[in-house]
């Protein structure tokens, strides 16, 4: 059972389908639609189209494959995606139920917790990096006040940056998933879990038999959107580590803007079409889900 | 005694959540209201709270906010122009997609769905290429134009999902009382789709307002780039005065929360109706 499903309705066309040619409601169709084409084919189709054609020499590649950054960020790529994606779809899961418990002080929780999604990721993300300061931030006098010993140096280990980077982008895109995955909830019928009440269920039988089947379907699209979206995640790496220490921290979205800021748009164009493996068969899907 | 240990469960689950949530945003709090001292010593409250670097950013007595009003005004001014754009574009597609069923809607549908699907820091490389051949690099419209690109597509996709739940009859009897599609589109659609068309420019509006690798792309004048770009500037300089810096997000990040706390009714509703379809 799908639980987001909107109703579709089959409409009768405002025109006969035998005058369709020139009437006026064509034509103004037609009108009413050359803004959004326009900026389609001026920003999207002629950009795309050159920059697939910028990355069309081999050389690109084999001097892409020579950079020592590349596999670096390709595996960061990799590991964001299964890993930070997962964590945070699985948290907004368990959270979206936390959140549709009736208490009135959860009603105020959940006002607050949008806020990292409402707000712009440039102060925030800065407000964490320095939190992370060796030696000034928060977090290392705290320990240091606790244990007399020194904290990490959170941002200058590869995969302690890495996950902090997660972590930021977990912070900043949990809110908006657990928000879809709440009004997926509110979307089942209350008489279910009366039905499952009057029989008895514990809790976790309750979401096994009736909350995940309605909202699996609504999961995976979730999971997925995510998926592609993060392969866009510039600000949690870049504003946090800048792509260091000694450029190991870099995803594929920020090693092609090092490159597009380097003049080297062959290669930035070369970077993104290495990603192409990947996005295109999560765009495949979500094309044919979402346009039938 | 079952009813106080489902309350602590709750609050266990609750407090670590608050925690989480808030704490970079107390943090940035903290900094805006400390001294450069007090703000590196790693206390949760200053001994002498200060709005002196309010102070300082609103007069702009920092070498790096000498142009902090004017970067402010071109945030506003960018944001509001995707807003309205974004709304103007995305209205009239889908009511020519969803109403008028104009021939080949359907395939444009498609084509914005899928500029909706690749990754913004992607399509950002052609796109500035792009404008670099029209001749738009360091030109505000740049970077209106590009955010109304990214955003025009979920626009279009939340509001022809609205405009197929409105009743056809309405259509109907509009043309029997002889309405132009354009009366159609003034006269009923439009106040009809209200509160979908406030998500939406909402949405749009904090998009731009919020947008960062955009910005500093496309705009690289200390006088025409928004906020976000000079505040990474801040980031290059191994002196930063990381309070100032603190300051000033903090105040960026005001507006855009309490545009959302305004609209936040439209905002939900029509942003996960249309968000993802299963």
């Amino acid at each position: 059972m799908s639980t987001v499903a909107l109703p579709r309705v089959e409409p009768v066309s405002p025109t006969g389908p035998g005058k369709r040619r020139f009437s006026p409601w064509q034509t103004w169709g037609a009108l009413l639609l050359a803004p959004y084409v326009i900026i389609f084919a001026v920003f999207v189709l002629y950009p795309v189209t050159y920059g697939l054609w910028l990355a069309r020499h081999p050389e690109s590649y084999t001097q892409l494959f020579d950079d020592p950054v590349f596999g670096g960020a390709v595996v960061n790529t990799l590991i964001f995606i299964v890993v930070a994606i997962n964590l945070k779809m699985l948290a907004a899961l368990f959270l979206s139920g936390f959140f549709v418990t009736a208490r009135t002080w959860i009603k105020w929780l959940s006002v607050l917790f949008i806020l990292p999604w409402a707000v712009p990721s440039i102060p925030t993300i800065l407000s964490i990096r320095f939190m992370l300061n060796p030696e000034w931030g928060v977090i290392n006098q705290l320990i240091f006040r606790l244990t007399g010993e020194d904290g990490p140096n959170w941002l200058n280990d590869r995969w302690l940056a890495l996950s902090m980077a997660m972590l930021v982008h977990v912070w900043k895109s949990l809110p908006f998933w657990t928000m879809i995955l709440i009004a997926g909830r509110l979307a089942i019928p209350n008489e279910l879990y009366e039905a499952a009440s009057v029989d008895g269920a514990t809790a976790w039988q309750k979401f096994r038999f009736v909350t995940w089947p309605s909202l699996a379907t609504l999961y995976l699209t979730s999971t997925i959107l995510s998926m592609i979206w993060t392969l866009g995640d510039f600000n949690s790496v870049y504003l946090l580590t800048g792509g260091g220490p000694a450029d190991l921290t870099h995803i594929l979205a920020t090693l092609g803007i090092r490159y597009l800021r380097l003049d080297q748009v062959d290669l930035a164009m070369a970077t993104i079409v290495c990603a192409l493996p990947i996005v295109l068969p999560l765009v495949y899907f979500m094309m044919k889900r979402l346009s039938r | 005694m079952k009813r106080a240990l489902t309350e602590a469960r709750l609050l266990l689950i609750g407090i670590p959540v608050a925690i989480w949530t808030l704490l970079p945003i107390y943090h940035l709090f903290l900094f805006s209201i400390s001294t450069k001292d007090e703000a590196f010593s790693g206390r949760l409250w200053p001994e002498h709270p200060t709005l002196r670097n309010f102070s300082i950013v609103f007069h702009q007595e920092h070498y790096f906010l000498n142009h902090f009003w004017e970067q402010l005004w071109n945030s506003l001014v960018i944001a509001v122009a995707v807003g309205f754009l974004t709304l103007f574009i995305a209205a009239s597609a889908a009511f020519a997609i969803s109403r008028l069923k104009t021939r080949g809607g359907r395939a444009i549908l498609n084509c914005a769905l899928l500029t909706y699907f690749i990754p913004a820091a992607f399509l950002a490389v052609p796109m500035y290429k792009a404008m670099g051949t029209y001749g738009l690099l360091n030109h505000q419209s740049a970077l209106i134009l590009a955010m109304v690109t990214i955003a025009a597509p979920y626009a279009i996709w939340v509001l022809k999902q609205a405009s197929d739940k409105l009743p056809y009859e309405l259509d109907e009897a509009a043309k029997i009382d002889g309405a132009s599609p354009l009366q159609l589109f003034r006269l009923v659609y439009l106040p009809l789709m209200a509160p979908s068309l406030v998500a939406v420019g909402t949405y749009a509006l904090l998009l731009a307002w919020n947008e960062y690798l955009y910005a500093f792309l496309l705009l690289s004048k200390d006088t025409n780039i928004t906020l976000p770009v000079a505040l990474g500037h801040f980031l290059s300089a191994d002196d930063s005065p990381w309070e100032l810096l603190m300051t000033t997000g903090l105040i960026y990040a005001l507006p855009p929360a309490a545009i959302y706390y305004t609209f936040k009714r439209y905002m939900v509703s029509g942003l996960t109706s249309g968000a993802v379809k299963s």
